[in-house]
This record gives C-alpha cells, structure tokens and sequence, in this order.
C-alpha cells in the first residue's frame, strides 16, 4: 500500500471548527458542512480529526491504525507492546455502509509509554534543546512517540498510523467525506473542534492512508491544494528524522509544525511566518525589530517554506490555524458566532451550520488566522 | 628537417576584391597574425580564430576556417593528440592553454529536465505576479531563538550575511589575468545587479574601491595584495584552495603581464613571476586552514563572510564538510569545467568531476550531518545559462558563479588563449594597446544585461514550478528528472527517471 503511487496532487475541499469555550459538540455539524462541498471531492478520499473526543482517556495517546490484513496488526502490535503500556484496544467502530468498501482493518489502541523507555532514548540522542522547550515536560517523550510513528509508518509493511496524539482522533478513508462520516459514525462523536476534509486527488486510486487529515502527535492538518516545494520540504524533515513515506505532500506540512513549533520553540506566529512567509519588498519596509526578526526566519527557515497553492486547516490541543499561500491560489473563508470560529474552503459551508454568523471574512494572503480556546479554558 | 612539423589550425581567407584595406584587422589581431604589404597578408600559424578581425572589418571582407588539411582518419589519434605531440616533441614544455576543459565528456545539465505545473498545481505569472530571488551568503544557524513572551524580537546573534537580488555571481578572475577594465567591468555589474564580483588572487585595485561592498577579496596561496585594507574592502573574503581548472595546480603569472599597476596592485615587484603555490604553505591540512579562516575572521572583526573555495575532486562531500566545521561561513566549489587564464592542457582535462555530481554529493552530506545551513554552497564550473542555474539550484546549490559566461558577455570568443596575453578583445591581456580597446562602461552594460536577462528566465522558470521564491527550489530535487541517465547516475544526483 504505502508507496506504491508517486505523490498525488490534489484539489479539496476543508472544514473546521472550533469552540473557544471548550464546549464539546457532536460530528454531525462538520458533516453537514463537508457534505455541502461534495463537488469540490471526487470520492477518493474524506476524513476528519475530533479534538476532546477521548476525555475518559485524555493523558493517553490516542492511536488509529489503519492495517491491510491481519499480520500486520499482529507485528503492530508486538511492536508497540514493546514501549507502550497498552490500556485499551479495540476496533474503530464503524457501520456498514453502501458507498464505503475495501475497508482496511480499522483499530485504535489508548497508550502510555513505558517510563524507562524515554530515558534511554533520550540518553541516544544528543539533541540541543531549545530554551523555549524546556519547559516541555513530555518533550523527549513526544520526540519518542513521533520516532515510533515514524518506523511503524516505514517498517511495517500494510500498517498505517492515522493518528497518535493525545485525546484526538483520525477518522478517515476513501470515499465522499460525508459518507466517510457516517462509517467512522463520527455523530456519536463530541469533541470541541473538529476538522474534515473532501479529496479530489488527480492521478491515481485513493488510498485509505493517502486521505486528509494527516498527523503526528497532536497536530493534524487538512489541505486544499498542492505544495510544489514539496522536494525540498521533504530533504529538509529528513535532516531532522522525519520519514515522509506517505508519498503526499501534505505530509510535510504536519511534520513542519511539531518540528518548528514544538521542537524548535518558535511561537505559532513565527512558524506561520516560515511556512507562509512575507515577501521580500514588504518585509524591507518593516521597522525593526521586527524587520530583523523576519529577515532571519526567512533566511534560516527558507528550505521549510511551503510554496505552491494551499489553504490549510492545522489543528492542534487547544486550537486551530487557517493559512493560504503567499499570492492565495486556493480560498479560506472565516466566519465566528459567539464562541465558536469556522474556516472553510466555502462560505456556503459555514452558513451550512451557521446560517447567522456575527462575522465572515476572506483570510488575506499569507496571514495566519490562529485560534485558540479562551484564556483559562482547558481542552 | 623542416622548422616544424604543426600545420595551422586555421586558415584567414581575405577577400582581396571587398578589402578596402583600411587595416583595421592588422590593428586589432593582437597575436601578429596579419599584416599589411601592399594588401592584408595572413600568417596562418599565428590564428587562434578570435574573430576579432571578422568582427571589425568594415566590409566583411574576412573569415576564418577551420584548417580542412586532415590527417589520415583515426578514431583514437585524434588530430589533438598528433600536434600535442609534435608541439611538445619540439620545445619539450608543458602543453598550456586557457578557459575551461572542452573535451567531450558530455554535461549532466543537458541530462536533466525541470518541471512544470499543469491544472493541478497552477503555474504563476511573474509579470502579475511577484517572484523572488533574494538570496543571502553567509553561514544560518538550525534555530533561533525569539525573546519571551511575544516572539517578535529575536535573540539569536546572525552572523554576516551578504543580500544578493540574484542567485548568480561572478567567479573570481584576477586582474592581471584578466586587464583593470574587465575588472572594472564586473565590479561595475556587480553593483549594479546587486550581485558579487570576486577579485581571484590578483589583490584590489584602488580603482574598485567605490564597489567595494559587492566584492568577495581572494585570499590565495600567493596571498598578492591582501592586507588589513584589502580585506576591510570585501564585503565577503575567499580563501581559495584550488580551481576546478587546475585542481592541485599553483598559478603562474608571467613576468611581462606585471606591469606597475599589477604590480602595486598585487604587492610585488615589477616584471616578476607571480607564483602562487599548490598548497597554501600554512595549510597542510584542516586545523591549519580553520585557523586561517578564523584568523581572518579576527582580522574584519567577524563582519564578513569568509568562506574556502575548492575544486571538485573525488571526494569533495566529505572535504567540503569537513570546510564546514573548520568555520566556514561559505563553500565554492569549482566544477571540471571552470575556466582559467592559464592551466597545463592534461592538468585541465583530466582532473576534477563534474559539478552536478559535486553539487549533489556536497549538498547530500551537509543535510545528513546537519549543518547544511552553516554554509552557502557557491556552485560554478561551466554554467553556460539560467537553465544551468536552475538545474544547479535544484540540486542544491544557493548560488552559482560564472566566469566564462561573463567573459563571453564582454566580447570573448573563447579561442582559449588568454595565457598567451595577446587577447584581441582587450580582456585577458595587459598591453595597453589592447586593453584600452575594452570599455569599462559598455561592458558592464552587457554583463547588467546577461544577469537581468538569466534573472528574468529564472522567474519564468520559477512561474512555470508554481513556486515563487528561488528557496522552493533549492535543493528541491524533486522537480528534476534525468534523461538517459544510468541508475548510479540517478542515484548520485538524488533525482528520478523522468517518466517517474
């Protein structure tokens, strides 16, 4: 399965959802708003990510697998028996459904890893950390969970990880989103942000494991459009250990944030400004310091700069992300009503579920919109 | 016996019947090949095909042919090697010549494709819209770090960098290879362009000081002309190792090519020899060239780039690593292609690798090390346009340098003689006759215009990729594909088959 295709450009159509109040709501309302962008999805792929959907096990992290037989659940599974106190495992729990077949086997597994097994791996690694992840606690314990990721993604022939971070969750697969909706039984779900995402790949059979969102950790992202600095995004990541063995470009933009922001410690702002950087002549006329701050992220971070058109919903603990590229070659709308904020390839969508909302407006090029829960609101 | 056994390589053919015998094309032969009697008289032996008559006969009266006298057909003697042989059989020297290795090993460059966008990812418009190539030179940190709590104002110390408004600079030619007007030229241009010109290892003439700021000062085995003023006056310093014409190989400038100007210029006496050696006597290895390169550090106070330039040899990943973490801030590496103004034929031909393969190697084993941001990786060795440029950058390189290219521009026909100091186009030589002949102001204007001309084909490049900044396609091998490439090929330029 893995690798088999080159990558795949694809068009698409996205979604998310945030409330800032932390108050958790029910799948069905990014459903009905994926549902509504049908046509921007050729059925070659859909799926969504629940945040706050494991409060019973919201310490644990939350993996979704995806296997093509049997044998490779059992190697999984062996393989993760060997770092992880396995709480809980069960099948994803799905629903027959007309339009959705060739299922993979569909499992998630609630972990926590075993205390030692950190320590001698960070004793392995020699990494500088910097000052703004000291204070990170899990920080060498997260760097080990993405290396687990990583080799399972690479090793285990037909396994795939759909997710990994903690109280979140991956539900997709090929088909129209809404009815990739409606076999993960998202409904039954309540999480206090949801995304989803409509596929329109153009070159190959979808793969259950090629469908949005894509993850690592608790970061998970869906994306209209294609990014044509892909190649170097890619050699980029490999320095830093991150395998893209997806073949997709997406990919790279969920590595990119947990190596920027939570690796690196830059603030959101500053990865935004990396990934979707200003041009040159309007940096010029900043007034330092910020001048020189920009000018420097630009200059070390240039190989991690996405370029190509896309609009990206980047969903993480606690909040959200909406950016579009430089010249804004693909749409991203934000609208909010009180407490709750949407962004979405479409307008319509968002008045799908919001039919009065206090505002709606077009994301300018290039500018971040970063949303997170209200001051003193835990996830 | 007769004198010699070397037949001419061409033949000058005056057209007696348009000559108005005006005789120009005496004057400006600047290797005595013609000469008037009663009408235009051709000494055959003494062409070198410059085309600098051709070029300035009012009445295009002159051409120049390739000698059609052929040797008996041999595959494996080829005509070069048959006069090699006779030359050296009668004086008993090196063979010498000038420019880059013309023999035909092919070009990987012609070997591999870029890409384009069609529907699913759109192509851009760099007439709508705005396209990037900014570049800057000097060594990055991996992180940095911002100062609580808002991020906006950075703590991390950047060292020096250099803004170029275009990935193409000028490689290093020295004046004294090459007359104070070409130099002028290129300092002029690169100004202008905002880009580089580098001085090579002939020193700073006083009269390149107003462009000081857009020139990398050479810092050679001959050490001509360097000084604490002479380093204040670069905006980047070069410490060069070698020179992917002469890998291994010191320099000889001739005696006759130092008049008064070189000679202040490179702090030497009068009508001597320059000789720079093979190996820089303080550098026998890398500790010792690390600490050249700090001590140059110290000596411009940290700021200013210094950076080693180095041919491309077998194992150049692993030296231009090992550069690196010596504290380099960049690293030039001259392809098997790169010019010269003097260079022992064998030496020229066949030593060094081509810098496609040096690009991908190098820049492959700075990624897997880590530490590919510490340095900006200068490519140079044959690019002959800003398809070559892309193609360099794709595979990993932040600039390139070109030196023949900007030659050509100022009028140089590529006869391969510049050793000789007789050149008629007034740029590899110091006769004044002939230097004066070369002007300062036109030529910076062509050398303006092939930049923004490759600048502008570069953006068009960049549109047709869908990305509109050159760092989207650095190092981004994945818009490359080769052509009838081997797997080992493929595999050492890091790219695909194309049809993959």
């Amino acid at each position: 399965m893995k690798g088999t295709f080159p990558r795949i450009p694809s068009g698409c159509s996205i979604t998310g959802i945030l409330n800032r109040k932390a108050k958790r709501f029910s799948g069905a309302d990014v459903i009905k708003s994926i549902r509504l962008m049908h046509d921007r999805s050729n059925g070659l792929g859909g799926g969504f990510a629940g945040y706050g959907i494991y409060p019973q096990y919201k310490d644990h992290y939350a993996f979704h697998l995806l296997y093509n037989k049997e044998a490779c659940q059992h190697e999984t599974e062996r393989f993760l028996e060997k770092s992880f106190i396995v709480d809980r495992s069960e099948p994803i729990p799905t629903r027959p459904h007309p339009r959705i077949t060739d299922t993979p086997i569909l499992w998630r597994y609630f972990l926590r890893v075993k205390p030692y097994v950190v320590e001698q791996f960070s004793g392995r690694r020699n990494e500088r950390r910097p000052n703004r992840c000291l204070a990170d606690d899990g920080y060498e314990e997260k760097n080990f969970v993405v290396q687990q990721v990583m080799e399972i993604n690479q090793k285990i022939d037909g396994a795939f990880v759909a997710s990994s971070g903690k109280n979140m969750g991956v539900f997709k697969g090929v088909g129209f989103p809404e009815d990739i909706g409606e076999f993960y039984r998202v409904e039954e779900y309540e999480g206090y942000m949801w995304t989803s995402h409509g596929r329109f790949p153009t070159n190959t059979p979808g793969w259950w494991g090629g469908a949005h969102p894509f993850t690592i950790l608790d970061w998970s992202v869906v994306h209209n459009g294609e990014i044509s600095s892909y190649g170097i995004n890619r050699r980029y990541l490999e320095a830093f250990g991150y395998l893209c063995t997806l073949q997709t470009d997406t990919e790279v933009i969920a590595y990119l944030f947990d190596l920027l922001h939570r690796r690196q410690g830059l603030s959101l702002e500053n990865t935004c400004l990396a990934l979707s950087a200003p041009f040159w002549k309007e940096i010029d006329r900043y007034s330092e310091p910020k001048r020189e701050a920009v000018t420097a992220i630009r200059q070390v971070y240039g190989s991690a700069m996405l370029n190509g058109p896309f609009s990206l919903v980047v969903g993480f603990t606690g909040g959200m992300i909406g950016i579009t590229d430089r010249i804004k070659l693909r749409p991203l709308v934000c609208g909010q009503k009180d407490e709750v904020v949407y962004l979405s390839s479409e307008e319509s969508a968002i008045r799908e579920i919001c039919p009065a909302p206090d505002r709606v407006w077009t994301i300018r090029a290039g500018e971040p919109i970063i949303v997170q829960l209200e001051e003193g609101v835990q996830p | 016996m007769i004198r010699s056994l070397l037949t001419p390589d061409f033949l000058v053919k005056v057209d007696h019947q348009h000559c108005r015998r005006c005789k120009r094309c005496v004057l400006n032969c600047g290797f005595g090949a013609l000469s008037f009697l009663d009408r235009v008289v051709a000494d055959n032996s003494k062409c070198v095909a410059c085309q600098r008559c051709v070029t300035f006969c009012p009445e295009s009266a002159i051409t120049v042919e390739r000698n059609p006298l052929v040797f008996k057909g041999n595959d494996y003697w080829t005509a070069n090697d048959i006069k090699s042989i006779y030359k050296q059989a009668e004086v008993g020297g090196m063979l010498l010549t000038g420019m880059g290795n013309d023999r035909p090993y092919g070009s990987y460059f012609d070997r591999m494709v870029l890409d384009a966008c069609q529907v699913t990812n759109p192509s851009i418009d760099p007439l709508r819209e705005p396209m990037e190539l900014r570049t800057y030179l000097g060594s990055k940190p991996n992180t940095l770090e911002f100062e609580e709590p808002d991020g906006a104002v950075l703590t991390t110390r950047i060292g020096p960098q250099v803004a170029l408004e275009t990935p193409i600079i000028f490689a290093a030619m020295s004046y004294g290879a090459i007359s104070l007007q070409a130099h002028k030229a290129l300092a002029r241009a690169a100004k202008r362009s905002g880009s580089l010109m580098n001085t090579g290892e002939g020193g700073l003439h006083k009269e390149l000081y107003p462009y000081s700021d857009r020139i990398i000062v050479q810092v050679a085995s001959g050490r001509f002309g360097v000084n604490q003023e002479y380093l204040d006056r670069g905006a980047a310093v070069e410490i060069k190792i070698g020179q992917g014409a002469k890998p291994g190989i010191g320099g000889h400038l001739p005696g006759e090519k130092v008049n008064q100007e070189v000679s202040q210029t490179r702090m030497i006496p009068e009508g001597t020899d320059a000789l720079s050696p093979a190996p820089h006597h303080d550098i026998y290895s890398i500790e010792d060239l690390s600490q050249l390169i700090y001590a140059l550090k110290e000596a411009t106070r940290y700021t200013k780039p210094v950076g080693v330039k180095i041919a491309a040899v077998h194992n150049v990943a692993a030296i231009a690593s090992g550069i690196a973490r010596a504290g380099a801030d960049f690293v030039y590496i001259d392809g098997f292609r790169g010019g010269t103004g003097s260079a022992p034929t064998m030496i020229r031909d066949n030593i060094g690798i081509p810098i496609e393969m040096a690009i991908a190697a190098v820049d492959d084993r700075l990624r897997r090390e880590g530490i590919r941001n510490q340095v900006t990786l200068i490519a140079a060795g044959g690019i002959r346009n800003s398809g070559d440029v892309a193609k360099a950058i794709a595979l990993g390189a932040d600039l390139v340098a070109i030196g023949t290219a900007a030659l050509l521009a100022m009028g140089c026909h590529l006869c391969q003689k510049c050793y000789t100091g007789n050149c008629s186009w007034g740029i590899a030589t110091q006769r004044p006759e002939l230097t004066r002949r070369l002007e300062t102001e036109e030529s910076a204007e062509r050398l303006v215009n092939l930049l923004l001309g490759w600048s502008l084909e570069l953006k068009e490049i960049l549109g047709a990729l869908g990305v509109n900044s050159i760092e989207s396609l650095r190092g981004s091998r994945e818009r490359l594909r080769g052509v009838g490439l081997n797997q080992v090929e493929l595999d050492v330029l890091g790219i695909k088959s194309a049809g993959r």
